[in-house]
């Protein structure tokens, strides 16, 4: 028993060693010019704490070589960042509107950020305070969802996409119809996400993404019961990485940039925009009412389209950015990757955000869906 | 007089806490369930329980399934340590403990790359040229992760009880012509009832209310009722409904003690008669 113990301990010993010395090492590396030290040094954020509320793996995070953004704002600013994850949006949400919370930073996508401007939940920004805005490129600027840039800037452009292996789908895909195809029943990976799913049946059956007519989801998610009927396919988000790269499945949904991550674990893998249409979403850096560190969150805000940090993040996190400096960047990995920047825009919608009524009627058709009961 | 008044402030923390942490969200939960977004009161998610129904009684099935497997498989190795070597006894209540110690979520997430469709169960089946069996996404899968993730809490109680058995009761039945099976029917079984009640309780209510458990080894393809609440607050963000299906899930497993209960008090007034 003793002896066992002593083992045990040792082993936890051991690695929370190995875990202080590799946090040792990224400290070397100096990305930033002496100018740019001095104006974060400048900004009297000594002491100071962002909350910062981000999607899970989302921001570059020093594994890997990789620039610690976190860390390295902390270094030049003096603030402490208090980094936070979530998983969804509306997950966000809920925490946000529940009240009691205090954020500084969050990364909502379109659609909430519409929702969260029409609530007065968000803080109009100082761009000021945000002179690297500059980078951003115009068609990351005026969207739907901010049509006069008051209180976001963008961080991530990206779209879903058609994923297959070609070991087991011989056919070149065009349309998420193959997603219905008995060839491949068990193979298919769906998104565990009612809207995302919703979207798919939709483009297929020529709706408007964001249709106000009841009627039309009910006929979208007779066409995702008869899916399940047919394929039943797995409802999966982050698990889809380890089953199309261990060329488990034949077919995922998912989003374009984690395609590209997982070809290069996974050379089979291929992908199409099928031709009845993509989601086309923004993710954006927006700042929520409840701050008590506004002039922290702008500095992090800003901090983020440094060209060396947009650079770092979207060598890691894979989608398009919308920062020219790393667009014209020569070294930057996924330049030219065509399921990310693709040379002609595909067909496509956006999100927009939907009453509570349609999100309730979309919420019970998913669980209809999910238990197979049949959809009226 | 004196007494008394230690015992009342030893007892304030105690109340301050079950306040806080068991009746101010209970009152909460009552307070989302009969309201609507705005605030007033309304029954609008009450009414909506009904089309909730069948997925309740699923989830019931799920977890007396997966209770009921606990309860057989735990009562025999109870037993058997009870009766174990003292030293034996100690490590084997340790090795119980052992998965315990490692987060639940990841006792679960590795179960998925066991059971896969190219996971480790069905590799080693692959070396005696069995084709690949779907384990994920079936109720099988679900209730085995109920079960393994649960049994140590069937154990644990039944044990406890069992340790603790007068063993001069034992003995004196046997002196009074009882043999081996009667012995167990008629004094070691209705003797551990409490243990046995309290594993029940304690395995079947996170069972039922379960989340975790079948959206990682149901493949997202069979939902509770713990699943339907939990995308209430974080998808559809619809707190009302989420109360509401709560609250009826609560009251339903309070009957389900309740039942139970009664049905193990009265058996032991029963094993008390044949003594």
């Amino acid at each position: 028993m003793k002896k066992a113990m002593a083992i045990l301990f040792s082993v936890l010993f051991a690695f929370s060693f190995a875990s202080c010395a590799k946090s040792d090492e990224t400290a070397d590396v100096e990305y930033f010019s002496d100018e740019q030290k001095q104006y974060y040094a400048s900004l009297g954020l000594q002491g100071t704490t962002v909350n910062v509320y981000n999607w899970g793996e989302y921001i570059s995070d020093g594994s890997e070589g990789s620039m610690d953004v976190v860390a390295e704002f902390e270094r030049l600013t003096g603030a402490r960042v208090n980094y936070t994850n979530y998983e969804s949006n509306e997950n966000m949400y809920s925490k946000l509107s529940g009240g009691g919370v205090s954020y500084d930073v969050i990364v909502p996508s379109d659609y909430m950020i519409e929702r969260l401007v029409s609530e007065g939940m968000l803080l109009e920004l100082d761009f000021e305070n945000i002179p690297n805005y500059k980078y951003i490129v115009d068609d990351a600027k005026g969207l739907y969802y901010d049509k006069d840039n008051k209180y976001s800037v963008c961080y991530n452009v990206g779209t879903t996409v058609l994923i297959y292996n070609t070991m087991l789908v011989r056919e070149e895909p065009d349309s998420w119809d193959i997603l219905w195809d008995e060839d491949y029943k068990d193979l298919v990976l769906m998104f565990n996400n009612s809207r995302d799913s919703f979207a798919i049946a939709q483009a297929l059956l020529g709706q408007d993404f964001n249709t106000t007519n009841p009627d039309d989801w009910k006929e979208a998610a007779k066409l995702l019961a008869k899916q399940k009927e047919a394929v039943s396919p797995r409802y999966v988000m982050d698990e889809v990485f380890d089953l199309m790269e261990s060329g488990e499945y034949a077919l995922a949904a998912y989003y374009a940039g984690d395609y590209e991550l997982m070809v290069e674990n996974n050379p089979n893998l291929a992908f199409c925009f099928p031709k009845e249409g993509v989601n086309y979403f923004y993710d954006a850096l927006c700042i929520p009412k409840c701050t008590q560190n506004k002039k922290g969150a702008e500095a992090f805000i800003n901090f983020m389209q440094e060209p060396e940090v947009a650079l770092a993040n979207a060598e890691y996190i894979y989608y398009a950015s919308p920062n020219s400096e790393v667009i014209a960047n020569d070294d930057y990995s996924l330049k030219g990757s065509e399921a990310v920047y693709p040379s002609v825009k595909p067909n496509s919608q956006y999100f927009r955000n939907l009453d509570e009524k349609i999100l309730g009627l979309q919420s019970e058709l998913w669980v209809n869906i999910i238990q197979g009961r049949e959809i009226k | 007089m004196k007494q008394n008044l230690s015992t009342k402030l030893l007892r304030q923390p105690y109340i301050v806490w079950s306040v806080l942490f068991i009746l101010a969200p209970l009152a909460m939960v009552c307070y989302y369930a009969f309201t609507d977004k705005s605030g007033a009161f309304s029954l609008n998610s009450i009414s909506q329980i009904p089309s909730y129904l069948s997925v309740f009684g699923k989830s019931i099935l799920y977890g007396a399934v997966a209770t009921v497997i606990c309860f057989f498989l735990s009562y025999p190795f109870a037993y058997a340590l009870s009766k174990a070597k003292l030293s034996a006894q100690k490590t084997m209540v340790m090795l119980v403990m052992l998965p315990m110690w490692m987060n639940f979520l990841i006792r679960t997430y590795s179960w998925m790359t066991i059971l896969g469709r190219s996971g480790l169960l069905n590799k080693f089946l692959s070396l005696f040229g069995v084709e690949s069996i779907k384990f994920l996404g079936t109720p099988g899968a679900v209730i085995l992760g109920m079960v393994y993730n649960f049994l140590p809490y069937m154990i644990l109680p039944i044990y406890s009880v069992l340790s603790k058995l007068d063993n001069s009761l034992i003995e004196a039945a046997k002196d009074l012509g009882c043999n081996r099976l009667q012995v167990f029917k008629r004094v070691v079984f209705p003797l551990s009832l409490p243990g046995i009640l309290s594993g029940v309780t304690m395995v079947f209510v996170p069972c039922v209310s379960t989340f975790y458990i079948t959206q990682k080894l149901g493949n997202g393809q069979i939902m509770l009722i713990g699943d339907i609440i939990e995308m209430q607050f974080q998808q559809a963000n619809n707190y009302n409904l989420g109360a509401a299906l709560s609250l009826v899930l609560m009251v339903l497993i309070l009957i389900c003690i309740g039942v139970m209960n009664r049905f193990g008090s009265s058996e032991e007034n029963g094993g008390a008669l044949y003594i």
